[in-house]
């Protein structure tokens, strides 16, 4: 019967092309609405993960009060041992200390008095270890505009934006002015290697990055560190593992009276992001929710009129004495026929154009300008598993439903009328 | 009778209205006394950070109301740090960076050695009588001191705290409490005269303690080790070059 059904849809265009032209271009419409809502979400979590939170954090607890100031007078002591410990504990998670600062780049002039300063935010990360995962966690190497990577403690690695605001060559010493660990002026000379543009507005707006020892050393945090970033196999958040983690380091280290001991954050409560993400989920699901809705009018609709075309033709069915159950029947196989059609090429579409975003993307740089959120400045699309399946709910279903109303009317067809309208 | 008493009164507190100083005169004798031609000092400041508490020792040559030449003695990490000052102007040398570097712009709100100072407390004149207007709103006791409260308004309109009050001791001519304010009226710092002593003839602080309001801890204590009014500075003392020697 399906052999006869597909039969009848190729020889009469009317009954197939429209209703598969309007689920090909719904189908198309709600997978790459999806994945692009998936590749900006996850977006915005791998940045935050990388630069900021980690899968994981461990501060002490008045850093973590403070955490917007980087209040590196709260940091973290013993960290050796701190390390040893936690590679001990969690062996499958990768850990990093960092120090994140605050202070003014100051570039002499040619006589050493002060040419042109500017209010910097610095990293300190572990670039020099040989078996150090940073370059790969934060993708230095691919960021590097010009230069090299840092090969000292002495060397720092500058945004090209600013290295180019500040007129600074490669080569060029510049002094940090910051404060120490306790409080005290830090001033430090490091030589400019390389510049660095990670496609990020608010880190590439004046950030620089010199080696974990090189910090240590100007802001005098010897074995001290801000946080220690915890990251997941293969990069994979895994939120229920991280409340665990968390719980369990919590409730072995960290004492609520004492604001030097440390305590453990998953991603999801850091930057707010629990909020944002739980915000962008909703909107994201209210977007496809209503998106979906829309296709399903648009496709019962055409169901109905298809439904409304074929009034003689069911009227001729019913008159040779088919049943109105058959009939009902095989119009749901043929909407069913015409949804699956539709839904395979629109979802070939829309994953085309997915793919395609995904790997060239849209910049976003321009209205990011004073953007507080850590996410690219180029906005791509995401193909997941669910990318391939998503638009057969308003594909398949709503045609189907849609026949399924119009075809309603089938039954209250009156076989004692059919030759008085058949006449007309 | 009544009229005579009322008479004998207005008498007897005739010398007293007359003694009552104004504001300026107050300012003007609080400036007198703080002010030389010439300082040398060395000092110690105790920082009471959430870390604990640092203690850090300078050696200080003034020459007059905006000229001054810092050297930090201690700590290691801070020695041979050194700090010059002429008018609106803050040069700062490392030893560590071997740079001499100016101090301009929001950096002269930054804390000095994380203390509760700022630059820009340290760049301000000292003479309280070219920037204020005063006067005076009532008579306090202060830490058993019979004081003067005086309400400071600025004369102009770049100075760091447009607003101040102050409770000064009417025999000793010394600012012992001050509360330094905002435009908007918030209170900024605190400052506190704990202890005096007498050199040269005049009444001079020996341990001040400064309360950046803003800041969580308790304060910087500040203490006068020693000190010499109208001494001989050598000249190069307040150039830049003398910043590196």
């Amino acid at each position: 019967m399906i052999h006869f059904l597909i039969k009848g849809l190729l020889r009469d265009r009317s009954r197939s092309f429209l209703p598969i032209t309007v689920v090909v271009l719904g189908v198309a419409l709600s997978v790459f609405l999806y994945s692009w809502i998936i590749g900006a979400v996850n977006d915005i979590i791998r940045v935050n993960a990388s630069f900021y939170t980690g899968h994981v954090k461990i501060m002490t607890r008045g850093y973590a009060n403070e955490i917007d100031q980087s209040p590196n007078d709260f940091a973290l002591v013993g960290v050796d041992t701190l390390l040893a410990e936690l590679r001990q504990s969690y062996p499958k998670m990768t850990w990093v200390p960092r120090i994140r600062f605050g202070g003014l780049l100051d570039i002499p002039d040619q006589k050493g008095n002060t040419r042109v300063q500017s209010p910097v935010m610095g990293m300190g990360v572990d670039i020099l270890s040989s078996h150090s995962p940073e370059i790969q966690i934060l993708n230095i190497k691919a960021a590097l505009v010009r230069g090299r990577l840092p090969k000292t403690s002495g060397e720092m690695l500058i945004s090209d934006n600013l290295a180019r605001r500040l007129q600074l060559p490669l080569g060029a010493s510049a002094t940090l002015i910051s404060s120490t660990m306790d409080g005290s002026l830090a001033m430090q000379n490091f030589i400019v290697v390389g510049t660095i543009r990670f496609g990020i507005r608010a880190i590439d707006r004046g950030s620089i990055i010199v080696d974990l020892k090189g910090a240590q050393e100007a802001l005098d945090m010897n074995n001290a560190t801000g946080e220690i970033l915890g990251f997941f196999p293969h990069f994979l958040y895994q939120k229920k593992e991280a409340v665990l983690m968390a719980q369990s380091f919590n409730k072995k280290f960290s004492r609520q009276d004492d604001p030097f001991s440390p305590e453990m954050l998953c991603l999801a409560d850091q930057n707010n992001l629990a909020d944002m993400l739980s915000y962008v989920n909703q909107a994201a699901a209210i977007i496809v929710a209503i998106f979906i809705f829309a296709m399903s009018i648009v496709l019962w609709n055409a169901g109905l009129m298809g439904g409304l075309r074929r009034y003689g033709e069911i009227g001729i069915r019913l008159a040779m004495g088919e049943e109105k159950g058959h009939i009902y029947r095989t119009m749901i196989y043929e909407s069913a026929l015409i949804g699956t059609v539709g839904s395979v090429i629109g979802t070939g579409i829309g994953l085309a154009c997915s793919y395609y975003l995904q790997l060239h993307g849209i910049d976003i740089g321009s209205m990011l300008k004073n953007a507080s959120v850590l996410m690219s400045n180029v906005m791509r699309a995401q193909v997941t598993p669910t990318s391939y399946f998503i638009g057969f709910i308003p594909g398949l279903f709503a045609s189907i439903l849609g026949t399924m109303i119009a075809g309603i009317g089938v039954y209250r067809r009156k076989t004692a009328q059919l030759f008085k309208e058949l006449e007309v | 009778m009544k009229k005579l008493s009322l008479i004998f009164l207005v008498f007897l507190a005739l010398p007293v209205l007359a003694k009552r100083p104004s504001g300026e005169q107050i300012l003007k004798r609080i400036d007198e006394n703080l002010s030389a031609k010439t300082q040398i000092s060395v000092s110690t400041m105790i920082v009471h950070s959430r870390r604990g508490r640092r203690t850090i020792r300078a050696k200080t040559w003034m020459k007059g109301r905006d000229t001054s030449f810092t050297e930090y003695l201690s700590p290691p990490r801070d020695k041979g740090t050194k700090m010059l000052k002429i008018r609106d102007r803050l040069w700062l040398y490392s030893p560590r960076t071997d740079r001499i570097i100016q101090i301009a712009g929001h950096m002269l709100r930054q804390s000095v050695m994380g203390s509760d100072l700022s630059y820009e407390d340290l760049m301000e004149n000292p003479h309280l009588w070219d920037l204020y207007t005063a006067k005076i709103v009532g008579r306090e006791m202060w830490n058993n001191r019979s004081c003067w409260v005086l309400k400071l308004v600025a004369k102009k309109r770049d100075v760091a705290y447009p607003m101040r009050k102050i409770w000064v001791d009417q025999e000793r001519m010394l600012p012992l409490k001050e509360e330094r304010f905002a435009r908007s009226g918030r209170l900024l710092k605190t400052t506190e005269i704990q202890t005096v002593f007498r050199v040269d003839g005049r009444w001079y602080p020996k341990k001040i303690l400064f309360k950046d309001v803003l800041k969580k801890g308790q304060g910087t204590e500040f203490l006068v080790d020693s000190i010499q009014f109208d001494v001989k500075i050598p000249s190069y003392i307040f150039t830049k070059a003398a910043l590196r020697r």
